[in-house]
């Protein structure tokens, strides 16, 4: 049934890739989010609805990283380090931890909060670096952050992390150990962080930023402000990570650091580069494609060789995965699976 | 006093194993201007090179007299050579068509490449950390107080050899003026004759078979491998190169130690949790303040 959910969403997001109609595509949007809005109504399986939240958080996750890495063209490899800082801000203010109680909601604007002015704290000083520099850079603030929280154990409960955390509440009703309540704001967060990408795409920081992802140089004597934009991409990407971080710990009621490693950082990557980077239902798409692959199929996948009486353990493969989408893409099809026709023609060209 | 000098040793003989991995970095960014990536877990793959060698020829523990110097020879360059193997097969099969692509590209496809050898190496070896015989005797002398032993004096020494080695063959052969050539200029080297894609290759070889003496000897040195080993120490060699200069022998080797030394003082200082910590803002701070290292400006000559 689960695969139902993907592989609808998945080829509705190709479809209306596909056609030109602008009417068309709005209508297959729009079907698709009224399917969506209405599944828990039909369909009452609580687990089928923790993958797709799940899948959710990292859409968002795979949204954000794309308009740092997809728009402005800077390649972020720690940006599991703002999600861990969305995460803790919330396990650190909704759980037993401090005795701080702060609702749900106030938190998902303080985690975004927190995550872009670290976004700004990171960018300021290393914005200026050439591109591979700065995923170095990125990538140290990404291995430095979890280990900061691991080993703070007096406010951040060290290695073992913070448990327990409250479970949100809307109007006075608690969400408890349901996730369709977590199903439906991660909905509502797609929503918005959609409405905020392809607004952005199309506007003058938009612009700038694609300009800036061309050619840096020749954007600065256009007149562009480029630290400013890039520090603006920087924030909002770093932002949209820290929503994520606050529902992601919501859900699991637990953080820990072990939670926001290196791997995290390059999954997400891995979505966007098996998608499309720089074009949103590319990404959207990426993202499902491998929440489907970790959490559904490799999974499964043991289940059947248990019964066959094959002992392999699919889970010890993701890295195998993620490296081969990596070469595998960037060698044949640096466009991505799914991607927005200038970007397509851009590689195409440069490589030429 | 005393700790610190036990320190500095300790500080050096890491710093030995960083030096020997950072050449590679460095030999590689300064011929084709790419971060490898995978250059760390080729490291790793020495360490479990050797131990498959020495398991083949049957040494579980010390050993004495020839067959010390025989086996340990044996692993060594067996090592050496499988990494170096390895090294040009990564160039060949994943850098080499993206020598053209915008400067991300291959940067992507060496972190797949450094998760597919993980994945490949976990599956090997499996999840946790693998023991390793501790071949080489190490009695100690004392020097000031201080014990030093037999294996940290191999170590920096093989170390040592290995980059002034390196240095002569650089300056002082054919080969070596070809990759110095085809560091500062690809398209005039390939005018004047140099066979532009066998150099890379050599360049990938020799940095390669570096990182599997790096590896052997530090399988030796810890007494045990593991296969995620290569991601820090891969960072941390990075960081080595980029603080004495990217693309600059002399420089990979002096970082290397130091990054080994300032590891050293900050787990003794701030204890082992915060050494991470310590080396990722050093590669911070260096790259944000001085992009081009401490010998990055003085030296302008890449190999």
């Amino acid at each position: 049934m689960i695969y139902v959910y993907f592989l609808v969403a998945i080829a509705i997001v190709v479809a209306a890739q596909r056609v030109g109609n602008l009417r068309a595509k709005r209508g297959l949007y729009f079907a698709l989010g009224v399917a969506l809005l209405c599944a828990p109504i039909f369909d009452r399986n609580d687990a089928t609805f923790n993958v797709l939240a799940d899948a959710g958080i990292f859409v968002i996750l795979a949204l954000g990283l794309n308009i740092v890495v997809g728009y402005a063209g800077l390649l972020d490899l720690g940006y599991a380090a703002f999600f861990a800082i969305g995460a803790y801000t919330y396990a650190m203010m909704a759980s037993p931890q401090f005795n701080l109680h702060l609702p749900f909601w106030l938190l998902l604007f303080l985690a975004a909060a927190f995550a872009a002015l670290f976004g700004i704290i990171l960018g300021a000083p290393t914005l200026r670096l050439r591109g591979d520099y700065l995923a170095i850079v990125t990538l140290g603030f990404g291995e430095i952050v979890p280990q900061i929280f691991q080993n703070l154990t007096k406010y951040t409960g060290g290695p073992n992390g913070i448990g327990a955390l409250d479970f949100p509440s809307f109007f006075g009703r608690s969400f408890g150990q349901n996730t369709i309540p977590y199903y439906y704001v991660v909905l509502g967060l797609i929503a918005l962080v959609l409405l905020f990408a392809n607004n952005l795409r199309d506007s003058r920081l938009g612009r700038a930023w694609m300009a800036i992802r061309e050619d840096e140089l020749a954007a600065r004597h256009m007149g562009i402000n480029t630290t400013a934009v890039k520090l603006a991409a920087f924030a909002l990407g770093a932002s949209f990570s820290g929503l994520a971080g606050v529902v992601f710990a919501a859900k699991l009621s637990l953080v820990s650091p072990d939670l926001f490693q290196f791997q995290v950082s390059v999954l997400i990557v891995s979505m966007l580069v098996l998608g499309g980077m720089g074009n949103v239902p590319g990404v959207v798409v990426g993202a499902l494609v491998l929440v489907l692959v970790n959490n559904v199929v490799l999974p499964q996948a043991n289940v059947i060789a248990a019964n066959v009486g094959l002992h392999v353990d699919f889970g010890n493969y993701h890295f195998f995965i993620y490296g081969a989408i990596l070469v595998a893409i960037m060698l044949f099809r640096p466009e991505g699976l799914l991607p927005s026709r200038q970007r397509k023609e851009e590689l195409h060209h440069a490589a030429a | 006093m005393h700790e610190f000098l036990a320190q500095l040793v300790n500080g050096i003989s890491l710093g030995g194993i960083y030096a020997l991995i950072a050449l590679g970095y460095t030999m590689v960014y300064g011929i084709i201007g790419l971060i490898n990536f995978a250059h760390g877990d080729v490291y790793t793959l020495g360490s479990f090179f050797a131990l498959t060698i020495l398991t083949a020829l049957g040494v579980s523990g010390e050993l004495h007299g020839v067959a010390l110097v025989v086996d340990v020879a044996i692993a060594l360059i067996g090592a050496a050579l499988l990494c170096g193997i390895v090294g040009v097969l990564i160039e060949r099969l994943a850098y080499r068509r993206l020598r053209n692509a915008p400067r991300l590209a291959p940067l992507i496809t060496a972190i797949g490449v450094s998760f597919i050898l993980e994945n490949i190496m976990q599956v090997w070896k499996g999840p946790s950390p693998v023991s390793f015989p501790a071949v080489v005797p190490n009695p100690s002398i004392a020097v000031a107080g201080v014990a030093i032993g037999a294996q940290q004096i191999l170590l920096v020494g093989l170390a040592v050899v290995m980059m002034v080695g390196l240095q002569l063959f650089i300056h002082n052969t054919r080969l070596g003026r070809a990759m110095r050539a085809t560091a500062q200029d690809r398209d005039a080297a390939q005018l004047m004759g140099i066979n532009i894609n066998k150099t890379i290759m050599l360049t990938f070889l020799i940095g390669s078979a570096l990182a599997g003496v790096a590896g052997f000897v530090s399988g030796v040195y810890y007494q045990s491998t593991w296969f995620f080993n290569g991601f820090g120490a891969g960072l941390k060699a990075f960081t080595a190169a980029v603080l004495g200069g990217i693309g600059n022998i002399g420089g990979a080797m002096l970082g290397g130690f130091l990054i080994g030394i300032i590891e050293s003082f900050a787990t003794w200082k701030f204890g082992g949790q915060w050494s991470n910590v310590t080396v990722f803002a050093i590669l911070i701070l260096v790259l944000v303040f001085r992009p081009s290292g401490l010998l990055g400006e003085a030296v302008f000559e890449r190999a």
